[in-house]
């Protein structure tokens, strides 16, 4: 019976090919402009690390005190740590890990002599970051607490900066060139570039990953200068040892929380860690801390553009549109068939097997339409790359959940455009037709 | 005219008429705050920053280490870009227009004041740098040699001397008398910053759209230090025409008076501006399609129901011509109809757009929607269906009175 509908839907679509072909590229082009910004939309809005986004942890301190904060922020509430605060936190090591980092950036001298010295760019973090963030190794591997402990030039290159400097080789105890100090490299990551940028959303949020990753401690020591946001109440006026001793707030914090339990307990001693800083006159207001989780954090830090929600939205008010439309075109297309249809009604076709023969044809509809849907969406994508940033040209991938998406959204537009006509069609009246003729 | 029959034809046919007018709403809708968006985002990027954009190069300049005698190698590499053929003026800074990216302070008028009276953009710079941006000075003086001190990154020195853009002067004094006056920047407090020049208009850096500066985004001040930084930007305005020539030598240069160094982003500021606004465009650009494409579907829904209107109506579209109508008659008719089904959608669309955009106002950083809009996008949706219905129209006057006396 399918086979026989199947076959009624195409001549019928054939009959009328110029009404067809609208149908089908109304959904499609529909569905194209909506997948093109929904697959932006999600890649933008992707949980990056999605079985552990519930264990990791930004803690938030209230450092300035209620008069002071930042322009962008939402609740009074820096999105960074003074390093007064994370030497504190990471002293107390209240967590079973912990991390905390800030982007820096490094003239780099390659050994051959007839390349120029070019831009790094870097990360001074601890050991914990490799693990905590699972960022896989090509070789080597990450430098331990010794090194943190020790403060041991090591450093870990991404992928890039070894096929940059080494051809890609095994490049683990070889040094590299930093603004005139030699480090001896220790790892390198095999490629890791999570979008969003999850562990540091204060700068921009779409950026690549660092080229050398060096312990904290020995970037402290040698005095390397953030390359991200420093936010200050009052301009710091001691060098380099007036920054450290300021309330300037400039270091990224995570800690790793296995249980709902152990985020309850850090909750606790956040905040009578801000507790005892005003009972000691460093903060001169009650305390105020924060514990937000991976996700909690992307939707705080405002991850996803308002241009890519205003594009989805009007987008799928779009696909209203061409849906209303689709809906329109069948009904005249049912509608000039009622003839027919009364003929097979007097003849004795049933009110559910009309209903069938018109949700099959609306069915091919919506399927050609999908198709051209998705063709439309790699078009989309690829145009996309022309006019927006670099930064996300990564989020700009059609992935197989992607066309699904596509060909679900297609079949439930159609179905929805086509549920009235065929409605509408299986309650034609036989007789008044057959009278008509 | 013949309103009422159309009204009662209309009764029979009351989900196409719905579909079409919904459809028209919802076209009105999205178009007028599509273009909304449209155009306050061509505005945003066509905003001048006061800089002579097309004639200026930025070179950012990156030491490798931190050489001891930054200062002295600093105005040996000015002196050098100076003396550049084709250069008309050099200058070191911390940051400069159009990058997203610089230092911001809170400017007082009292030294112990909670709430800054204005924020601005810090602009480093010595008595060449009004001529390296090529600013305009409209009132008081540029900066003296003996006035620019080396200033280094981690350093709070207030500035004994200030150089505002015209819109800061206006937002700290109000009355028009800023030059002289001393203010208080977030530095020191205790020391106060004499404002010796107003430039005509210098943007700060930080133009994307709801980037934290977007209310005070002409708010800057150049500051008579010359930055000695293990990072800085040189900026150098060259004659028209001059500016690639420029690029080349410039670079070669400096890497002949020291190697070891990094230059990076050399680029115009034309480049500069090109690369800040492109999400901007390319967000115009993208909701522009939209919209085209958004009126052709709409144009072609209605073509097509219009067409299955008048087929299905051959029989009394004959009676009516037999019976005397004329052709324009026909075609009015299905005007009329359309007409009718268009201010009702227009009607439905404008409350929608306007619905719509106060909800992105609460939702977004989203302006006001100008009433202009909704009002040429009525036009716009009236105009499109009484052209996409002409040629179904006129399709209907020729059907011949003749078939009204032929049976099927």
């Amino acid at each position: 019976m399918f086979n026989y509908y199947f076959g009624l839907a195409l001549r019928s679509l054939r009959r009328n090919p110029v009404l067809t072909l609208l149908m089908v590229v109304t959904i499609g082009v529909g569905i194209g402009a909506s997948m093109t910004t929904l697959t932006v939309f999600r890649a933008m809005d992707a949980d990056p690390m999605p079985h552990k986004s519930q264990q990791l942890y930004v803690p938030q301190i209230d450092n300035w005190g209620p008069s002071e904060h930042t322009m962008e922020s939402v609740d009074k509430l820096e999105d960074q740590l003074s390093y007064i605060d994370v030497v504190a936190l990471m002293r107390a090591h209240v967590a079973p890990h912990q991390v905390a980092a800030y982007a820096t950036l490094f003239a780099l001298t390659p050994a051959n002599r007839e390349m120029k010295p070019f831009k790094a760019e870097g990360r001074a973090t601890f050991t914990d970051f490799f693990s905590m963030f699972e960022v896989p190794f090509q070789y080597g591997g990450p430098w331990g607490a010794a090194e943190d402990e020790s403060h041991t030039p090591v450093v870990v290159i991404n992928q890039e900066l070894n096929k940059k400097l080494f051809g890609g080789a095994n490049s683990v105890g070889r040094n590299i060139n930093l603004d005139d100090h030699d480090y001896r490299i220790i790892g390198v990551m095999a490629a890791w570039n999570p979008m969003p940028r999850f562990y540091d959303l204060t700068n921009e949020n779409f950026a690549k990953t660092a080229q050398v990753f060096l312990p904290f401690n020995v970037a402290i020591e040698r005095q390397m200068d953030s390359w991200g946001n420093t936010n200050c109440t009052h301009r710091n006026d001691g060098g380099w040892q007036g920054l450290l001793e300021s309330n300037c707030v400039w270091i990224q914090f995570w800690v790793e929380l296995p249980t709902s339990m152990a985020a309850h307990r850090y909750r606790v001693w956040l905040n009578n860690y801000a507790a005892e800083q005003q009972h000691s006159g460093r903060f001169h207001w009650p305390a105020r801390t924060r514990l937000r989780n991976l996700r909690e954090w992307l939707t705080y830090e405002h991850v996803v553009s308002d241009e890519t929600r205003i594009l989805v939205l009007v987008s799928f008010s779009f696909l209203l549109v061409c849906i209303l439309n689709a809906m329109g075109l069948m009904l005249a297309k049912f509608m000039g068939r009622a003839a027919d249809i009364g003929v097979r009604r007097a003849l004795g076709a049933s009110r559910s097997a009309i209903l069938a023969q018109c949700l099959i044809e609306a069915g091919v509809v919506g399927i050609a339409g999908g198709l051209l849907g998705v063709l439309l969406t790699v078009l989309g994508l690829w145009a996309l790359r022309g006019v927006l940033s670099e930064q996300i040209l990564e989020l700009t991938h059609l992935d197989p959940a992607g066309v699904g998406i596509a060909l679900l959204l297609a079949t439930v537009a159609t179905i929805i455009a086509g549920l009235y006509p065929t409605w509408r069609a299986a309650h034609v009246q036989p007789a008044w037709q057959l009278k008509a003729q | 005219m013949e309103i009422l029959p159309i009204l009662s034809a209309m009764r029979r046919n009351k989900v196409g008429a719905i579909l079409v007018a919904m459809q028209m709403a919802l076209t009105l809708a999205i178009l007028c705050n599509a273009l909304f968006i449209v155009q306050l985002r061509l505005a945003n990027s066509a905003r001048p920053s006061g800089v002579d954009e097309a004639n200026v190069l930025a070179i950012s300049n990156q030491w490798v280490g931190n050489p001891p005698d930054e200062s002295a190698m600093v105005r040996a590499d000015l002196a050098a870009l100076r003396a550049l053929p084709g250069v008309v003026d050099a200058a070191v800074t911390n940051a400069y227009p159009l990058t997203n990216s610089g230092w911001g302070d809170g400017v007082n008028l009292n030294p112990n004041q909670h709430e800054a009276t204005a924020h601005m953009a810090r602009y480093f710079g010595d008595e060449h740098s009004i001529a390296a941006m090529g600013l305009t000075l409209t009132a008081g003086r540029n900066f003296r040699a003996e006035e620019v001190v080396d200033h280094e990154r981690n350093e709070a020195t207030a500035p004994a001397a200030l150089i505002v853009s015209r819109a800061l002067a206006s937002r700290l004094f109000p009355a028009g008398d800023a030059l002289g006056k001393v203010v208080y920047t977030s530095g020191n407090k205790t020391q106060g910053s004499t404002i010796i020049g107003i430039v005509d208009r210098l943007q700060a850096p930080w133009v994307g759209n709801g980037s934290w500066a977007a209310d005070w985004v002409e708010n800057s001040a150049l500051e008579p230090f010359r930055y000695v930084a293990q990072s800085t930007y040189y900026l150098v305005r060259t004659q028209p025409g001059q500016l690639d020539a420029v690029r080349r030598t410039a670079q070669q240069t400096l890497f002949e008076i020291h190697r070891a160094r990094v230059l990076d982003k050399v680029q115009s500021l034309t480049e500069a501006r090109h690369e800040v606004y492109r999400d901007d465009r390319g967000l115009a650009l993208i909701l522009g399609v939209v919209c085209v494409i958004l009126l052709a579907i709409t144009a072609f829904g209605i073509v097509g129901l219009t067409s299955y209107w008048v087929a299905q109506r051959r029989r009394q579209i004959g009676i009516r011509r037999a019976l005397g109508a004329t052709r324009g008659a026909i075609v009015r008719y299905f005007q009329t109809e359309n007409l009718m089904i268009a201010i009702t959608g227009a009607v439905v669309g404008v409350a929608l757009a306007i619905s719509l955009n106060l909800w992105m106002v609460s939702s977004f950083e989203q302006h006001r929607l100008h009433g202009a809009y909704p009002l040429i996008g009525a036009v716009v949706v009236l105009l499109l269906g009484q052209l996409a219905v002409f040629g179904p129209a006129l399709r209907a006057a020729s059907i011949p009175p003749a078939l009204a006396t032929r049976s099927v």
